[in-house]
C-alpha cells in the first residue's frame, strides 16, 4: 500500500486468546465498512477463531485474555520470544478484566461453588504486563475497533499513538447526551480513560470504567461529588472493581 | 478393512474458544474417538455472588463475545422472574428485534467465517478476498447490517448497554428504524445469493439419530422464554430446566455435559427448527425446502443449512417487528418501575447456538446468593462426543486417511458452531 509515494510496511499480525469471552479479537472482523482495507493493510498469519493457517512467524502479537492456569503462562511466555511487538488487547489482558473477581475469593472455594467435589485447575487471574514485558495496551470490553484501527495505522506508518487524556465524561458532551449522574445513577466517566466515544451512558448504561483511569484523575473530587449525589464510597469502589482498571486506587487483588 | 488412523487435533481452529479432537484407531478397531474441552474456566457462577442485580446482566454478557444480547436477555429475565416484573410490550419486541440481530450477525459469522472455508477446500475466508471478493462483499454487507441493528436497539453488538432489569433504556430514533427497514428488505438478494452458494456445497451424508431440545413456540418462533420441549416428546416449565438438562461433571473436560432422554442431546438452530418447523417465516420454509430440511432431521451437518433458514426468518421477522414498534408513539415508556426483592428466577433465551439458562437465587438487598449457568454448548458436548464415535466408526467401514478424517470431524464441530468459552464460563 502507498501513500504519499511511500510504501507502507504489512506487518505480520497474530491473535492469540486467552481466559476471557473472545468479543475484543471478534471486533476484527467487525466494522465491515473498514473490514476489507483493514485485512489487507495487515497480513494476519495466525488468528484461531476465523482461520485455520497457523504461523509461528509474525511481527505483531495482539494477546487477548487473563491468564488463570499454568499452561497459559508457558504459552504466553512462548509468543513473547517470538513477537517483536506485543499488545494487550482488552481489559482482560490490561488489566484481568472482570475474570479478576474471582481473586476476591480462595481459589478452593470458587472451585467447589462450581465444580462441587472434582475440582479444575486454576490460578488467581492475572493481566499479560504481570507476566511478560508488554509494548502497548488497548483497554476496553471489548475494545473499541475504530481505536484499533487507529492504533494499527500508527504502528504500519511508525507514528507513535497518543491515548486521548480527557475522560470519559468529554465524549458525552461531544454527543450531547444526558448525563446519568442527572438521572439519579453512579457513573464513573468522570475518572475513566476516554476513547471509547461514550457508547454506555449514550446506550442507557452509566460509565463502569471500562478502559480504567484517565489521565489526570481527581479521585478526591469524584469521592466527594458521588457522596453528593448519595453514593457510598463502598459502592463507588465496588463499581471500581469490575473491570480491574483501577486496583491502584482501590488496592484489590 | 483394518487400517490404522491418528487424528489429533489440538485446539480446533475457526471454533470460538479451546477444544481437542482425538481419534485412534488400530487395525479398524476405535481406541479413542472424542472431544475435549480444554479451556480455561472463569468461575462466572461463583462470581456472581454478592453482585446486585443491576450487575449481574453486564457481568454475565462477558460469559460470550459472540451472543453477548442473549446472555445478558437471559439474565435479565431471570431477575424479573425472581422480581416478579411484567416488562412493557415495546419492550419485548426490542428486545426481540435485539435478539434478531444477534442471531443474524452470529449466524452470518458462523456461515461465511467459519464453516464455509471447509466447503471450498480453503483454510480460512481471507484468501477469498482475492479469488472471490464478491462474496466476502455479500458476507460484510449482510454481517454488517446484522450488526448495526445492534447497536442501534441494544446499543452496542457485543455487550449491549440498552437491556436492563426492567425494560429496554431507550425507544430507538424512529427514521433510523426505518431506515433499516428498507435496507433489510435490500437485503434479501444477499441472502439469496448466500443460499444459492450453500446449494453449491456438499453437506457430508451423516445420520445418526438424537434428541433435540429447544423453547417451545406458541404463536411465534421462540428465541425469548416459554416452555422447553425435546423431540423425544417431553416438555417441561421454563423454571423447571434443570430437570430438562441434567448436568454433570466429567473427567476430561472443563466443561460439563448434560442428558435428558438418550445419553446426549443436541441444541441449536437444528433442534430449534426441527421442534418448531411450523412457526417458520414461509420464505424460510421455502429455503428449508430446497435443501430437503423438514423435520425431525437428524444430519448434523445440517446445522448449517438450519442456521441458513433461520436468517431468512430473522430478517423477514425484524421488517414485522419494525413495522409493529414504528406504530408506538416515541415517548411509550419503554422500562417499569420496581423493587429488587428476594426470591429465585430462572430465564431460558434461544441464543444462536441453543437454549441458554441463567438462574438467579436473590436476597432481599437484590443481591445474589447463588447463581447458575446453563450453556448451549455446555448442552452440545456429549452429543459432539458421540457424533464424533460415530462418524468414524461409519468411516472406519469405508476406508480413509487422517487428513479426510481430520477434516471431516473437524466440520462436524464446526457444524455445531460451539462456543466454547462460554460453555466454561
Ligand atoms: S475485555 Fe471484555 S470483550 Fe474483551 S475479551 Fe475480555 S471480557 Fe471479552
Ligand atoms: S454520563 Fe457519566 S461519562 Fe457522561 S457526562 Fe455524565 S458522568 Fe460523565
Ligand atoms: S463508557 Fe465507560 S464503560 Fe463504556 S466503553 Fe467507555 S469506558 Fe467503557
Amino acid at each position: 500500500m502507498k501513500y504519499l509515494f511511500m510504501e507502507s510496511k504489512r506487518p505480520k499480525v497474530a491473535v492469540f486468546d486467552f481466559t476471557d469471552c473472545e468479543g475484543c479479537e471478534l471486533q476484527f472482523a467487525n466494522k465491515e465498512e473498514t473490514l476489507v482495507d483493514f485485512l489487507k493493510a495487515i497480513d494476519i498469519v495466525n488468528f484461531r477463531e476465523v482461520m485455520s493457517e497457523k504461523s509461528d512467524e509474525y511481527d505483531i502479537a495482539f494477546i487477548e485474555g487473563s491468564i488463570s492456569r499454568a499452561d497459559e503462562i508457558e504459552r504466553l511466555l512462548t509468543i513473547r520470544q517470538k513477537a517483536k511487538f506485543l499488545i494487550a488487547l482488552g481489559s482482560c489482558a490490561c488489566f484481568g478484566g472482570v475474570n479478576r473477581m474471582k481473586n476476591k475469593f480462595p481459589m478452593s472455594d470458587v472451585n467447589k461453588e462450581v465444580y462441587g467435589e472434582t475440582p479444575k485447575e486454576t490460578l488467581p487471574v492475572r493481566s499479560i504486563k504481570e507476566l511478560v514485558h508488554v509494548d502497548f495496551e488497548i483497554p476496553g470490553c471489548p475494545v473499541s475497533k475504530a481505536e484499533v484501527e487507529r492504533i494499527v495505522q500508527h504502528i504500519i506508518w511508525e507514528v507513535p499513538y497518543q491515548f486521548p487524556v480527557y475522560p470519559v465524561c468529554f465524549e458525552c458532551k461531544q454527543r450531547f447526551t444526558i448525563c446519568r449522574f442527572e438521572l439519579g445513577e453512579l457513573c464513573l466517566g468522570p475518572v475513566s480513560a476516554g476513547g471509547c466515544d461514550a457508547p454506555c451512558p449514550a446506550g442507557g448504561t452509566p460509565c463502569w470504567g471500562c478502559r480504567g483511569i484517565c489521565a489526570a484523575p481527581n479521585f478526591q473530587e469524584f469521592f466527594n461529588l458521588a457522596k453528593e449525589r448519595g453514593f457510598s464510597k463502598e459502592e463507588v469502589i465496588e463499581r471500581m472493581d469490575f473491570f480491574g482498571g483501577f486496583r491502584s486506587v482501590t488496592g484489590s487483588k | 478393512m483394518k487400517i490404522n488412523l491418528n487424528v489429533d487435533v489440538h485446539h480446533l481452529t475457526r471454533v470460538e474458544g479451546h477444544g481437542n479432537i482425538i481419534v485412534k484407531v488400530e487395525k479398524g478397531e476405535i481406541k479413542q474417538a472424542s472431544w475435549e474441552v480444554v479451556e480455561t474456566p472463569r468461575y462466572f457462577e461463583a462470581i456472581l455472588r454478592g453482585q446486585r442485580y443491576d450487575a449481574a446482566g453486564i457481568l454475565t454478557a462477558r460469559i460470550c463475545g459472540i451472543c453477548s444480547i442473549g446472555h445478558c436477555l437471559a439474565s435479565i429475565r431471570a431477575t424479573e422472574h425472581a422480581f416478579g416484573i411484567e416488562i412493557p410490550e415495546i419492550a419485548k419486541k426490542l428486545r426481540m428485534l435485539a435478539k434478531h440481530g444477534e442471531t443474524l450477525q452470529s449466524h452470518f459469522l458462523h456461515l461465511f467465517f467459519l464453516a464455509a472455508p471447509d466447503f471450498i477446500n480453503l483454510k480460512s475466508v481471507i484468501p477469498l478476498l482475492e479469488k472471490n471478493p464478491q462474496v466476502v462483499a455479500i458476507a460484510a454487507r449482510l454481517k454488517g447490517l446484522a450488526n448495526n441493528l445492534c447497536d442501534l436497539v441494544a446499543g452496542r453488538t457485543t455487550h449491549p448497554v440498552s437491556l436492563h432489569v426492567g425494560g429496554v433504556s431507550n425507544f430507538p430514533d424512529k427514521r433510523k428504524l426505518s431506515l433499516f427497514k428498507e435496507q433489510l428488505k435490500q437485503s434479501i438478494p444477499d441472502l439469496h445469493a448466500t443460499v444459492d452458494l450453500f446449494r453449491t456445497f456438499e453437506i457430508p451424508d451423516f445420520v445418526r439419530e438424537t434428541e433435540f431440545v429447544s423453547l417451545k413456540g406458541v404463536d411465534e418462533y421462540p428465541f425469548i422464554g416459554g416452555n422447553l420441549i425435546s423431540s423425544d416428546g417431553i416438555e417441561m416449565k421454563e423454571h423447571e430446566y434443570r430437570k430438562m438438562t441434567n448436568e454433570f461433571v466429567v473427567e476430561h473436560s472443563t466443561s460439563k455435559w448434560c442428558r435428558l432422554s438418550r445419553e446426549s442431546f443436541a441444541v441449536g438452530a437444528l433442534a430449534r427448527l426441527n421442534n418448531n418447523y411450523t412457526l417458520l417465516h414461509p420464505e424460510a420454509k421455502k429455503v428449508a425446502e430446497t435443501f430437503g430440511l423438514k423435520p425431525v432431521h437428524h444430519n448434523p451437518f445440517m446445522n448449517n443449512v438450519a442456521q441458513l433458514v433461520e436468517v431468512v426468518h430473522c430478517t423477514y421477522d425484524s421488517i414485522r417487528l419494525i413495522n409493529e414498534i414504528l406504530e408506538y408513539p416515541e415517548n411509550t415508556p419503554t422500562m417499569v418501575k420496581f423493587e429488587p426483592k428476594e426470591g429465585v428466577g430462572v430465564g431460558a433465551v434461544e441464543v444462536p447456538r441453543g437454549i441458554l439458562y441463567h438462574e438467579y437465587e436473590y436476597n432481599q438487598k437484590g443481591r445474589i446468593v447463588k447463581a447458575n449457568c446453563i450453556i448451549p454448548t455446555t448442552q452440545n458436548n456429549a452429543n459432539i462426543h458421540y457424533d464424533i464415535y460415530d462418524l468414524v466408526r461409519k468411516n472406519v467401514q469405508k476406508g480413509m486417511t487422517d487428513e479426510k478424517l481430520e477434516l471431516l470431524c473437524s466440520m462436524l464441530v464446526r457444524a455445531y458452531d460451539p462456543c466454547i468459552s462460554c460453555s466454561v464460563h
